[in-house]
Order: structure tokens, then sequence, then C-alpha cells
């Protein structure tokens, strides 16, 4: 895995480059580790606490550890009346997790999020960003097999 | 039975979109040679003439905004394209960009042209890496083509806020803040992007801008409702049989994207709701279905046509529930910077669970309503003055719905 500071300097030139940094670390560790927003902050030239207030503001970043697969399931409206509540209820049953935790071999991370533009497909999940759609709780199996 | 007119998706479909030699085929990036034969002024004369207005949402007339950044005096200007597509139920310009992402490209640097700005950004919403993988290959394929010109274009992406589709928020992630929204005025025309005057418009905005100059201003105000003339993108989600994307004149009635494009309600169900905008949008009851989806008509009864995402709900749907979620996302998305939002929205979704759990009171019902109605004129930016909108719409048209679960 490449050093979060070699991947933090690519960005160090870009005006505002901090989000696209932090992208960058997501998408090599699946979430942004804790000690390298102190290395963000200085590498940008920003306070500490504004380097953590960026990191924490938006949903789609996560400071800390977290699985190697991140699978979001929308709960915004139009997933809501399509049944993302039973989706919810086998994903945690397939993995033996709740909403918000990750499985014990660090593979899996389950989270809720809002809407992720695919709603001619309702209810949609997410895994690393990629989207599933017309879920039903029999699908979900063969989708994680594919992740597993 | 009323007809798809397909303006702004006229390549979906016809042309690979990672294919640069398709667009120019298919007359692409003439329109922005004839701009700058125009002249910056007779251009943004024309776009004014046009009619055009911002699909984003508000409605601003387009050609007027451009002129407000023209008229300041700067060395350096921005142009921005709007990509952030949040508000659910809404999936227009991921299609436009995933269909032809050249057509938004050439309608940037039109809006450089005219402002004399040399510099341009897509901040696309983090959700859709796969599009911005696109839009970095039309951008390398327009920049060896040399059809830009000096017009520069660099992809930004966000990170998951929903109020970072209000412009300065945009503007302020961009930079690489918090997205916040600013204090206004001043406006982004005129002082945006690193305090330079900055055009903020849509995807659907800037695929617009093209084809307008193609055909002349007279055709697109010829087409669909006389204030808020063209076409709109609108994405249908809920209980309808086709959930699709559909591109219709501006004069096409809520009841025609339903039944005739929409293909009516899903097993055979009655029609309840309809929630037309985004998430922040009003809930809209039968009687009110003729209602053409322009700007101007859809405030007339008390709605917006927002983003143009259409959620239907039939007879079996609990409004109650449906907003009750709907105040979750508002809690969830407030970015805490002005009290009446950060505070309003996480206590209307107090109540709003309280009355689905059916524990509310008549009580409860003024206050969402005096809370709400605070909410509209207290709050800073368009997320807080708008998330009141689905309890209020629905306390008005679906009242029987909350009596029914009162404690």
């Amino acid at each position: 895995m490449a050093d979060y500071k070699e991947i933090i300097n690519r960005y160090k030139d870009l005006p505002g480059g901090i989000i696209e940094a932090y992208h960058a670390l997501q998408r090599e560790y699946s979430f942004i580790p804790e000690d390298s927003i102190a290395y963000a902050a200085q590498v940008f030239d920003l306070p500490l606490a504004k380097a953590y207030g960026v990191a924490t503001f938006y949903s789609y970043l996560k400071v800390g550890e977290r699985g190697k697969n991140v699978i979001r399931i929308c709960e915004s409206a139009p997933c809501h009346v399509a049944g993302a509540k039973e989706v919810v209820n086998a994903l945690e049953k397939e993995l033996g997790i709740k909403m918000g935790e990750s499985t014990a071999d660090g593979k899996f991370t389950l989270e809720f999020c809002e809407c992720v533009g695919q709603c001619q497909a309702t209810p949609v999940i997410t895994v690393n960003s990629k989207p599933y759609g017309d879920i039903t709780p029999e699908k979900i199996p063969g989708i994680l097999a594919a992740y597993k | 039975m009323a007809e798809e007119m397909r303006i702004v998706l006229r390549n979906m479909g016809k042309i690979d979109p990672l294919k640069i030699e398709d667009y120019i085929n298919a007359g692409g990036y003439k329109s922005l040679e004839k701009a700058r034969q125009m002249g910056q002024e007779a251009l943004m004369e024309e776009v004014k003439k046009s009619g055009l207005r911002g699909r984003g949402g508000a409605g601003f007339n387009c050609g007027m905004k451009w002129s407000f950044s023209y008229k300041v005096q700067s060395e350096q200007k921005y142009v921005v394209c709007n990509a952030d597509e949040g508000e659910p139920g809404t999936y227009k310009d991921r299609t436009i960009m995933e269909n032809d992402p050249q057509s938004v490209l050439e309608g940037m640097a039109i809006c450089g042209y005219a402002i004399g700005a040399n510099k341009g950004y897509i901040y696309c919403r983090g959700e859709y890496p796969y599009v911005v993988d696109i839009l970095n290959q039309a951008i390398a394929q327009a920049k060896e083509k040399g059809v830009l010109g000096d017009f520069d274009i660099e992809v930004r992406m966000g990170a998951g806020a929903y109020v970072c589709g209000e412009e300065s928020a945009l503007i302020e992630s961009i930079e690489g803040n918090r997205g916040e929204p600013r204090f206004k005025p001043p406006f982004p025309p005129v002082i945006g992007l690193w305090q330079k005057p900055t055009i903020v418009n849509n995807v659907e905005t800037f695929a617009n801008i093209p084809i307008i100059l193609e055909k002349g201003a007279d055709w697109y105000k010829s087409i669909g409702a006389e204030k808020y003339p063209g076409t709109k993108v609108v994405t249908l989600t809920g209980d309808v049989n086709n959930r699709t994307v559909f591109e219709v004149p501006t004069n096409t009635s809520i009841r025609q994207v339903i039944y005739d494009f929409g293909g009516g309600i899903r097993g055979g169900k009655k029609f309840k709701a309809v929630q037309i905008g985004g998430t922040s949008g009003g809930f809209i009851p039968e009687s009110m279905l003729d209602t053409p989806i322009d700007f101007d008509s859809m405030t007339v009864i008390g709605a917006v046509l927002g983003s143009g995402a259409v959620f239907v709900m039939d007879e079996t749907r609990d409004i109650v529930n449906v907003v009750a979620r709907i105040a979750g996302f508002f809690e969830h998305e407030s970015c805490g910077k002005c009290s009446p939002c950060r505070e309003g929205t996480k206590r209307i979704h107090e109540m709003m669970e309280k009355l689905d759990a059916g524990q509310g009171s008549g009580g409860d019902l003024s206050l969402l309503e005096r809370l709400g109605t605070v909410m509209t004129k207290a709050c800073l930016c368009g997320l807080g003055q708008a998330a009141p909108s689905p309890v209020l719409t629905t306390l008005k048209n679906f009242n029987s719905e909350y009596q029914a679960k009162l404690n």
C-alpha cells in the first residue's frame, strides 16, 4: 500500500486540493487514516482543526478504519418506499453485523447513505461506489459473493 | 398523447459519448465558433432573449446572470458547472453527462467566452466516480482536438454533502473548505470562487446552450411555456410503471408526465401523491395534476419544478411516514451554519417521528406549521428555506393523513 504522505503530496500544489487528497486516500485505504489528517494540515498549510473540520463535514469521507468493501444503502424517500428496510435486514443477516458496523475480518462495512442518483432502480445499494439497483433481499448473497 | 422532445438529450443513444468525433460530426463545437464570431455582448443578448432559465431549481435568467460577471472588471473569472446532483429522485445530470459530456463542455466554454473566463470547473458529486471518469476522458479529448481554445476545464469531486448543490457552498467546497453557504450579497457572479467573479450553472443549463446558439433564441423561446421556455429533463421514480428519464416541453402537465410518460401507477393501483423537484419539493394531490410543470405554474400551486424529479406515491403509501423519512434527510444534511436550520430540521424530524409513531397531538401539528413557516423565512440558504416544504404542503393537501395518526 502507498504511504499516505506520498498520496497527499500529489495534491500539494492543487488549490483547495485537500478534498481531492482525502478522496485519493479513500481510494487506497477505503477510509482516511486518522494520522494522515495532521499531515494533510501541514501540507495544505491549515490549522489541524480545519483539516479535521473538512474531513468530518462530508458524509462520503470517513475518518478512521472501516472495512475493505463499503456497502452503502440509500435511505432517501424513493428507496425508502421501495423497500430499503427489507434490504437492510437482508444485509445485516448475511454479514452478521448491524448497520454502521464492520465484519471481524475487515472485509465489509455497512453504512446508510442518502440518494446516490440511481432512482430509476430503487432500492439501490452501492459497493465501493458501484451501484446495484432493483435490490431484493434474495439478490444480496449473490452480489456480496463477488467481494468475499 | 404528449410526446417527448429531445433538445438537451438530442445526442443520447445516437453518438458514442466517449468519441468526440461523433459529437463534432453531429454539429458539435460549431456553436462555440459561432459564439466567438458574435462577440460577447451579442452572445449574452441572444442567451437572454432565448428565455433560458437555470435548470438547477432557482430558475434565474441565464443570460442575465452571465451579464453580471461580464460587467465586473477582473483579471480572472471562473465558470463552474454544478454537477452535484444530490436531490433524491434526480438522475438527469448523470444521464446528460453519461450520454453527451461534450455538450456540457461546449456550453461551459461558450459561457467562458461570454464573461471573459479562461478556467472552468465541473463540481461532480462524489457518488458518481464513474461519471468523473467520463468527464475526464471527454476533457482530454477536447484538449487534444483543441476545440476549447484557451479555455481550461478541471473536474472536482464533491463528497456527499447535499448542501453543496447551493452555489456558494459549492464554491467553498472547491476551495477545499467545509461546504457551508456564504452570506449574500455579494453573489457569486460578482464575488465567487477565490473571490473572483464566478458563474455557477447547472449541467442541464449548460447543455442547453449549444443548441440555443445553433437554432437561435426565437426558436428556443417558442418551445414550451412562455415564461420558462424550452424543455425539462424529468426523472420518474416511485410507483409509476416507467421509472425512467424523459425530456418534455415545459408546458407539459404533471398528469401527462405521470400517465403519458410514466405509464400510470404500477400494479393497477390508484394515485395518491406526487412530489416534484426533489425531496424538498411540495406534495401535490390529484386535484392539481393538470398544472403545467413550468417554474411559475408550479409556484402558483405552492410547489416547485426544482430539479425535475417526479416521485409518485400510490394509494397505499403512508404520507406521514414518508415525510418523517424526508425530515430525517434534512436533519442529516443541514450544515449547521445557521441555527434556524440546524435546530429546526432536528425538531421537525423529532415531531414527525412522534406523529408517525401515532404519539402526536393536534398541538404538534400547529407547532410544525409555525416552525416550518419561520424556517422558510429565517434560514440562511435554500436548504433550510425549502426543508419544511414537504411538511407544510402535506399538512395542507393531505391533512387527513395526519389526523388519522394522532394519538
